[in-house]
């Protein structure tokens, strides 16, 4: 009897690994976390899109909790996601746009057609702060507490059920 | 035949454009930074791909983060800050070969500790099989094994007969 146990060891040590392999076969890894959480937002130096000329920096994400949204006028998701966006600012939550990877005619076209949520949008035009996010991809949403920490990663689109089921309770959380 | 050495070329060149096209090429004043370029962007995973290298990937992330490579090593960085710098921003994703820490030692200790495993189990194995060899045969199994010879005894001279190399060693014993 514990022979066979003994010869039956490999056999069990193949299929709990099999499994566990299988099980990651079957995870999307675009759903893994953002290496950002808990750390402040990165530095940055860029202009805002409505006007060259205003600098602003990582201070503008301080003394509030903010949502901060990575967008382009090249990225169709992104247009289904503004009624989501407008939700949530009608709700009263500051969002911060950054325009990712656009030039300021389409970014500033985008708007109009699809509205303006944000309180700000800081053009990012060559993906230097997208990249300091380790952003990949667009609309990525990140959620900033009032110190400047990042609290909060969503990847990808905001489903309208999400604006209460996900996004709401995050921002309640770290306000408090 | 001539037409075939015409177009063919031709073929082949389409056919490869588009890998080209989805690396450019870098040029390195110094052939110790190209080559740590080189390892660099194929040990760094693309984060919007499944399973690429940024050196085979045509996803603007991967482009960028060539080019941070790129600025990174001009800039006299260490290959151990650059892929720092990497997994800060995007996670340890990036890294094909995981760092050995607390997270990751199942994963490494795991190949290790199955090869020492099935090494005991080996030679357990083995070792009660020797116990079983060595340890000959008891009173009671010495008899019955007597009683069977014995009793096959004819039909072993029987067959036995039939050759003559048999009959011989059966002369010897």
């Amino acid at each position: 009897m514990k022979r066979r146990l003994l010869l039956s060891l490999p056999l069990l040590g193949f299929v709990v690994l099999s499994a566990l392999l299988y099980r990651g076969l079957a995870m999307d890894p675009a759903t893994r976390e953002s290496a950002m959480l808990g750390e402040p937002f990165p530095d940055f130096e860029l202009t805002t899109l409505a006007d060259a000329d205003r600098r602003v920096d990582a201070s503008l994400l301080q003394g509030e909790v903010t949502l901060v949204n990575v967008w382009g006028e090249w990225c169709p998701t992104c247009k289904q996601e503004m009624p989501q966006l407008q939700a949530l600012a009608e709700r009263g939550i500051r969002l911060v746009g950054v325009d990712y990877k656009d030039s300021r005619a389409k970014g500033r076209a985008f708007l109009e057609e699809f509205g303006d949520p944000f309180a700000v949008n800081i053009f990012d035009p060559e993906g230097r702060l997208g990249f300091d996010l380790g952003v990949y991809g667009a609309p990525e949403t990140f959620l900033v507490d009032a110190d400047g920490i990042i609290r909060y990663h969503h990847t990808g689109y905001i489903a309208p059920h999400e604006v209460t089921d996900v996004i709401l309770p995050e921002v309640t959380r770290w306000r408090d | 035949m001539a037409r075939l050495t015409t177009w063919l070329p031709c073929l082949l060149l389409a056919v490869c454009m588009p890998a080209l096209a989805a690396v450019e090429v870098r040029y390195f004043d110094d052939p110790v930074l190209e080559a740590r370029y080189a390892e660099l962007i194929a040990v760094l995973r693309c984060p919007k791909c499944q399973n690429q290298a940024i050196d085979a990937s045509a996803s603007p992330i991967a482009g960028d983060m060539r080019d941070r490579v790129y600025q990174l090593l001009q800039q006299g960085q260490s290959d151990q800050q650059i892929l720092d710098y990497m997994v800060q921003r995007f996670g340890d994703y990036v890294l094909y070969n995981p760092r050995l820490e607390g997270r990751t030692l199942l994963l490494w200790g795991l190949p290790v500790a199955l090869v020492l495993l099935s090494g005991l189990l080996v030679f357990m194995l083995v070792r009660a099989r020797r116990h079983v060899a060595a340890r000959g045969l008891s009173e009671t199994e010495r008899a019955r094994l007597d009683s069977l010879v014995k009793g096959s005894s004819p039909d072993a001279a029987g067959t036995s007969r039939e050759s003559t190399l048999d009959s011989s060693r059966g002369k010897d014993s």
